[in-house]
Order: structure tokens, then sequence, then C-alpha cells
């Protein structure tokens, strides 16, 4: 077991140069900021410290290279409660198992690299925090579900872009203004949940539909068709509405809500899938 | 039009006249310039959506006076005064002149930006940008909540796919292929490793565009994504052209305490106010006029200076506080949801009702590859490589001079991208191929088969986390010549040991093990370059304050540091030849910068 220090000395270092190992975060406060920590400490007082504790984390390998099947691999790292899940897949990288493989890059929720099935339940690794899981038991980490594995926790994510790409996720406007187009704020608003779409593809994968049916376009693809259907400046949303219309279109959608609950960004697409149903239905209401 | 592509010795070779590395905003800005026009690839490391520009959030700058009065003259004035002087006036100009059509561009793609009562975009104020010459704070920043930056990235994104721009993801760029023409040294192409398989593409363009974005991973604490390591301005720089400016690299005031994630300055514009452990909003003592929307050198030096006097709060007294909560949950809420979701998650901080602890974290190289206002890539103070473009954060126009304004970034990345592009299609409709050395994949084939085949007992993390701690201790807000001759020697010790860094993935698909080895080595080869550079400059200057020099000199200083690579192979000491050239001056003569 690689257990790793994170802290220094208590009362040696600055909270900015202890908090971070490279990518690890750190003890952070999680006390009210006003209350309690404004008090200078009396000499020789000691500040409590958060602790680490021992997590087991279990990854599903695979390296077709070697592997004829994935398998289960345990691990143990030395967790402090704040830290992310990501935190301890990069402790297993570097200080155990660099071969281990997975996509990441912002570490804060917003670039939609590191979804995969924590607990078998889809979460960006980097916003899924050690203290929201029972650390008593195992931590089960595995790729996403419904797109070809590549190697340990990737994907294949092109089929996944492939459904994006289909919907004509651009602005369609004959209009050539000489500043900006206007649009009310109450326009603006009509589409503002769907433009948070980080195509993170966690919604899609843990979609029931999709997971039997790969040609079914999934939930981030109707999200983004939402996104421009409903934009007021846009004149293609018949077009869009037709695709979706599709065989493997919305109508595939069995209202499980699982990929609202997945969703990193908290965009209720459920809601949004519903939307576009109706606007198929009645036409599209700005 | 498709790749044309052959294998020759398992080498793939592929031709475009246009061959753009990155897709961030300001590669994905240049592709819908040439993609139309020309055959053109992008050559990623990450899929495009998922590059830091997506990270960006308080807004884009540009006077389009649509909530008061403004003009440009006015944003190149603070853009000049919040670069301490050092910034390139004529840049400037063409910066804060070109905005208002890049966001008029940009909200003709389809970006949503939030708007006005009367359905214009709406703008907020941020630190640094003024009316009238410093008067007061305006309202110049056209945003999208606090989401501005992945709107950018999602709205060009889109456009790449309406104009079927094609993108060779998950490649990582490793060389660049110059070769000499009559006596000039011009561009051939690119060499690329493939994350998927291990393979090497070779891709001949007539024209190359770096957008490659920074390298905040030189420091521990970060805004910076992992993957932001510097491998386009390390490449330049190994193949000899020289980096300007590297001694300036921005510490953004607002990163979440111990963490360094970002808080945007879009709060303080919002109005947030940044106070000590005993509630005093000490910012009134550093900049009276605009307080805690002065430029963010500024707000970082001021920050750590209250820490360093023992007004810090927190149990260790090492941080202070953003405090939002009279902003009120609504404001926060639309306007700042991500910061708040942001404070919430990671600090368990609910910024509605609670002050949020924060600390300046790492952000953003003024500093880069030396380029003229057309994009073009310098080899000394004048002569470009003819066909080699850059823009973005891995390019020194120089905007910025010696501290960029915030939202000044978004900016820069469309302004120079659009320029980037357009110049690299228009250079390629005239110029032929340069032929492609025989051996364009050797350096990339033997600098990969020197790490895999490695068999000593360094551990590349380990390395890079002592960087990074040399780093943050040694060269960040406040330094002097004993603490970055510390970080000299300890890079030092360090790129000695880099050569015997041990890879344990011995497989071709999806070796990141290889490549966090190969970022390493460009990360060294940075950080030198910054900690060399900042120990030449013996003056305080923007985000470069030098405790044993504290004012700025503008009789010795006033103009950019060029470092040249003069020796350096893997394991060998760097050679580093420092150079300066001149500050090109149009309207603003350097004054006392005071706010």
């Amino acid at each position: 077991m690689a257990a790793t220090q994170v802290t220094g000395t208590p009362g040696e270092e600055t909270a900015a140069q202890a908090a971070q190992t490279e990518g690890g975060t750190a003890p952070a406060e999680v006390d009210s900021a006003q209350e309690g920590h404004d008090r200078p400490l009396e000499a020789g007082e000691a500040v409590e410290e958060p602790q680490s504790f021992p997590v087991t984390v279990i990854v599903r390998r695979y390296d077709p290279e070697v592997d004829d099947e994935p398998r289960w691999v345990d691990y143990d790292v030395q967790m402090f409660a704040t830290e992310r899940i990501l935190d301890a897949l990069h402790r297993i990288k570097w200080e155990q198992d660099p071969s281990l493989a997975f996509r990441r890059s912002c570490a804060h929720g917003v670039c939609g690299s590191d979804a995969m099935r924590i607990n078998g339940k889809n979460r960006l690794a980097c916003k899924a925090l050690v203290k929201d899981f029972d650390t008593s038991k195992p931590i089960y980490v595995e790729a996403i579900k419904g797109l070809p594995l590549e190697k340990d926790l990737i994907v294949n994510m092109e089929p996944f872009f492939d459904s994006f790409r289909e919907i004509q996720p651009f602005l369609q406007a004959s209009s050539k203004p000489e500043k900006e187009r206007h649009q009310t704020i109450a326009q603006r608003e009509r589409f503002d949940d769907t433009t948070k779409c980080i195509l993170c593809a966690a919604c899609t994968t843990s979609c029931p539909v999709f997971w039997t049916d790969g040609q079914y376009f999934g939930p981030a693809a109707i999200v983004n068709a939402h996104r421009f259907i409903f934009d007021s400046r846009d004149e293609a949303s018949q077009v869009r509405l037709d695709i979706l219309n599709d065989r493997e279109g919305v109508w595939r959608c069995r209202t499980t809500f699982n990929c609202t609950d997945a969703c990193p960004r908290g965009i209720q697409v459920t809601k949004a899938i519903a939307e576009v149903k109706q606007a198929m239905m009645t036409g599209v209401k700005l | 039009m498709a790749d044309q592509s052959s294998v020759t010795d398992g080498i793939h070779y592929h031709q475009h006249d246009v061959v753009i590395v990155g897709a961030g905003g300001a590669g994905m800005r240049a592709a819908i310039e040439a993609a139309p026009k020309a055959s053109t690839a992008v050559i990623t490391k990450l899929y495009p959506t998922r590059s830091h520009t997506g990270a960006a959030q308080g807004g884009m700058a540009a006077a389009l006076a649509n909530v008061e009065e403004d003009s440009n003259e006015w944003h190149t004035y603070d853009t000049v005064k919040g670069g301490d002087y050092l910034t390139d006036q004529d840049s400037a100009e063409i910066l804060t002149r070109e905005a208002i059509d890049a966001v008029y561009d940009l909200e003709n793609m389809g970006l949503p930006f939030n708007r006005t009562e009367d359905g214009k975009i709406d703008q907020r104020r941020f630190g640094g940008h003024t009316r009238d010459h410093g008067k007061a704070p305006v309202r110049r920043a056209c945003y999208a909540a606090d989401r501005t930056g992945h709107m950018i990235l999602q709205t060009l994104y889109q456009n790449c796919v309406k104009h079927g721009v094609e993108f060779f993801n998950e490649f990582y760029a490793l060389d660049l292929v110059m070769a000499e023409v009559d006596g000039v040294q011009r561009v051939s192409g690119v060499v690329a490793y493939e994350l998927a398989t291990g393979e090497i593409h070779v891709f001949q363009g007539k024209s190359v565009v770096f957008a490659t974005g920074g390298f905040g991973k030189i420091y521990k604490t970060t805004s910076n994504a992992h993957t932001l390591t510097g491998d386009g301005v390390g490449i330049v720089w190994r193949k000899g052209l020289p980096l300007e400016d590297m001694e300036f690299y921005q510490f953004h005031p607002t990163g979440l305490a111990g963490l360094g994630i970002l808080l945007t300055e879009g709060a303080r514009g919002e109005g947030a106010i940044l106070r000590n452990a005993s509630g005093e909003r000490f910012m009134e003592r550093y900049a009276p006029t605009i307080k805690d929307l002065a430029p963010r050198d500024i707000v970082a030096r001021s920050m750590v200076q209250e820490v360093l006097d023992g007004r810090g709060a927190g149990p260790h007294k090492d941080y202070v506080y953003l405090d939002c909560t009279h902003l009120g949950a609504e404001v926060l809420e639309t306007k700042l949801p991500d910061i708040t979701e942001f404070a919430r998650t990671y600090l368990g901080v609910d910024p509605v009702t609670e002050r949020v602890p924060v600390y300046p974290t790492a952000h953003y190289a003024m500093g880069g590859i030396p380029t003229n206002n057309d994009a073009e890539v310098l080899l000394d103070n004048e002569t470009v490589v003819p066909g080699l473009y850059a823009a973005g954060e891995c390019a020194c126009v120089s905007v910025h001079g010696a501290n960029r304004l915030g939202t000044n970034s978004l900016l820069d990345i469309n302004v120079f991208g659009k320029r980037a592009g357009n110049n690299a299609v228009a250079y390629a409709q005239t110029a032929d191929f340069v032929d492609m050395p025989t051996d364009a994949a050797d350096g990339v084939v033997k600098l990969l088969a020197q790490l895999r085949e490695g068999s000593g007992s360094e551990n590349v993390a380990e390395i890079r986390k002592a960087l990074q701690e040399t780093m943050d201790r040694n060269a960040q807000v406040f330094r002097t010549d004993e603490t970055l001759q510390t970080a000299l020697a300890d890079i030092a010790v360090l790129r000695q040991r880099y050569p015997n860094v041990r890879i344990h993935d011995r497989g071709r698909r999806f070796n990141t093990d290889l490549l966090e080895a190969v970022e390493l080595g460009f990360l060294l080869d940075l950080a030198e370059i910054v900690v060399v550079s900042a120990i030449n400059r013996k003056e305080s200057r923007g985000a470069h304050m030098r405790d044993d020099f504290p004012t700025r000199d503008d009789e010795n200083y006033m103009q950019h540091t060029m470092a040249y690579r003069t020796a350096g192979e893997i394991g060998v000491p760097q050679e580093i030849r420092l150079d300066w050239k001149p500050v090109r001056v149009t309207h603003y003569e350097p004054q006392e910068r005071k706010y």
C-alpha cells in the first residue's frame, strides 16, 4: 500500500503550498469560514488537522494487448475525505501502477474528460468526493458502458460524437446582422439549461436504451438539439425535429431519468427530451 | 477535403495545406478561417471540447458600449497600463479594435451571451477595465453567466462541425519539422504521436499554426488543467526558436484556497469583496480608486502581503476571503452559478451565506512564442519563419505585456486565432510544400525510444512534484535572486534525474505513462526558462515582483526578454542565452501605475 502523507507538518506550510499534491486536493477547510478560524492560535495550540484514511478502490482493468477479458484489481490508497476519486486514480497511477489509463484534464468538472462508472453510477471522477462514499466498503470504478472499451477506463468516444454531429449542432440563421442578433432575456433563458452540456457522455452511457441499442441518438445528442431548437435565433428547428423523429430518435426514450441523475452539470435532461417530444407534436413554443 | 495519407516504414504520412496544432479557442478560431478555403488538419492532444478554453469563466472584453459609454481607445489604454507598459501598443490597438467584430462574430456563430433588457449582449465589470483612462470601472466584459469560455469553446467546435473541419483527436504533436530552402529556414510540417495506437504520424503542411495553450503545470497550485504542460511552446523552443517574456507568469487572485480552482474575477465584477481575517476590505489600501477591481497582479500581491503581514484567515492564517454574501442568492445562481457550485463542492462552503477562502493560483503565461501582429512566428526580434504561425496563450504578440487583464485572453484567442487562420491559409494558397526531410520523424522516434526503453529507477510523478513545489515556493508572486537561484539549482538536479525515469507501461495503446514522461521534459525546459528570465530582470513590473528590486526600472528594463536555447539535449544542461527586444510605443508614455 502506498500511503502518502499529503500535508506537511502543521503550521509549517501555507495552505496553498501544503494542500495540493500533484492533482491531489487537500485537506480543505470544510468548517464555516467566518466562524472559529479567525481567532489567532495561542502559542503551542495545535490546529486540528484533517486525517487521511485508507480506502480500497477496485478498478476494472483491461489492456487488449495482454488481457482476454477485463479484470477487477484492488488498490489501497490513503485519502482525505475532501479529495476526489480522480485523486485516488492519480495516486494509484503515480505511486503504484503507472500503466493505469484514464482520461482527465481540468479536474473540476468543466472539460468532461473523466466520466466513469463509480459504484454503478456515472460520475465525473473529478466531481465525486471521497466523503460522499461509504469508505468502509471498496469503491468500484469502471469505464462508462455502451461505448467500445479501449483500455482500462478509456472508451472509444467516436460513436458518441457521431450522434452529436448528426443533429446539426450549430446555429442556422439566414440573416446577416451588422452587429449582434437581438434576443430577449426570456428567449435566452428558454434554452439556458441545455447550453451547459460538456459532452462528457455521462447521460448517454447511463441510458438502458443506449446500452441495448447503440444506434439510439442518446440523451446528449437530444440535449444539444434542444439547445438549438429552442434558440429564438435559429431557423432549422424542423430539420432537427425531423432527424430526431427517426426510429432511433427521441421516441426510444423510456423516461428512466438515469440521464438526469448522471448529468454532472445538473441539466434536466429528461425534461429537455420531453420538450423535444412535445415540439414534435405541437410545434416549437419559444 | 479528405486526409491523404500513406504509410512508410510504419510511419504515417499526411499532407494538408494548413496544419493547426491545438483545438482550444485559438486553434479552432483559426480552423474556421482556414478550413473553408484550403485542406486543413487540426492535430489535438485532447478532444476539442476538453480544451482549457472551456474553463474560462468571466467574459470577453470589447468596447461595445451596450450598457454604458466606452471606447476601444480606453480599452487600449487599460491594456497597456495593465501590462505595466511592456505591452506592444500597436498590438494592443489591434486587439481592442478587432475585439468588437470578434464578439459579433461569436454571437453570429451562435454564442448565447447574456442579454440586456433591450436584447443586446450584456456586459459586466472586470479588473483593470476602466472608463476614460482609469476614472472608474467600466462594463466591458461580454459574458455568458460564468461559463463564457465554455460557451466560446462549444460555439467554435459547433462551427468546426459545420465547416467539416478535420480533427486528429488525441494526437500529441511532439516535433516541428523545418527545412532550409534558399538559405531560409521554412516550415515543413509536424510530427505527432497517436495516443490510441502509439503510432507516429508526420503531417506535411504549407503552413503550420501553433495554438497549444499554456504551461501552468510547472506550478503546483494552479487553475490549469493537468494537460497544460507547454508541449507546443517546448517544441518551438527545442527547434532553436526564441521565447519571449517568460518571466511574466500571472497568478489569478481568487483560486479556491489550497486547491487552485478558479473563481472568476467576474464575482468581484458583480460586487464581491476581498476581506482579510478581521473582515477588512483591504484592497481599499492598495488600490483606493478601483479597489477589488484592480488588475490581477496587484490584487494577488496584496493578498499575499496580507497573509505575510499576519492578517490571513483560517487556522494557518494563510488565505483571505472572497465575500459574495451581500450579492444575494439570485445573482449567484444566475450570473455566477458555476463558481457557486465549485465552492460548495470542493470546499463545502456556500457563497450565498459564507465567505469563500481564496488564495492566488498560477493561471496564465503572458510570455511564449514571439509573433508579430500577423501571428507570424519570429526567429529573432524581427525575422519571421515563413509559414509558421502561433496564437493564443502559447504566443506572445505581446498584447498582455507584463500582466494580462482579465477577459483579454478570450479576446486574444479570437482576434489572433482568426488572424493566424487567415494568414496561414493566405500563405498556403501561394506557397509550395517544403520537402519533408526523410528523417523527419527520427527525433520523435528517438525521444520515445529513449524514454520507453530507459532502465532507470526515477519516477515521473516524483520529479514533477518536486519541480512544482520548488516553483511554488521560489518563483511565485514574490521573488528574489535568492529564491530564484534555489529554484534554478533544484531544476538542475531534476533535469539530471529526468533521463533515468522509468516507464512502466511498455504497451502501445493509450500509453499515458509514456506521454506524462514526455510532458515532464517540456515542463522542465520551460520552468528553467521562466526562472532564468526572472533572475535576469532586476526590476519589478507587472506580474514579476522582485523583493530585492521592488521598483520598475524603465531606463534599463522597458524591453522584452528574448530567450534562446544554445544547447541541451535530454540529460545535458540547457544553455540559455538572453537578449532584449524593444517595446513598441505608440501613444502611451510610461506612467507610474496607480489604481
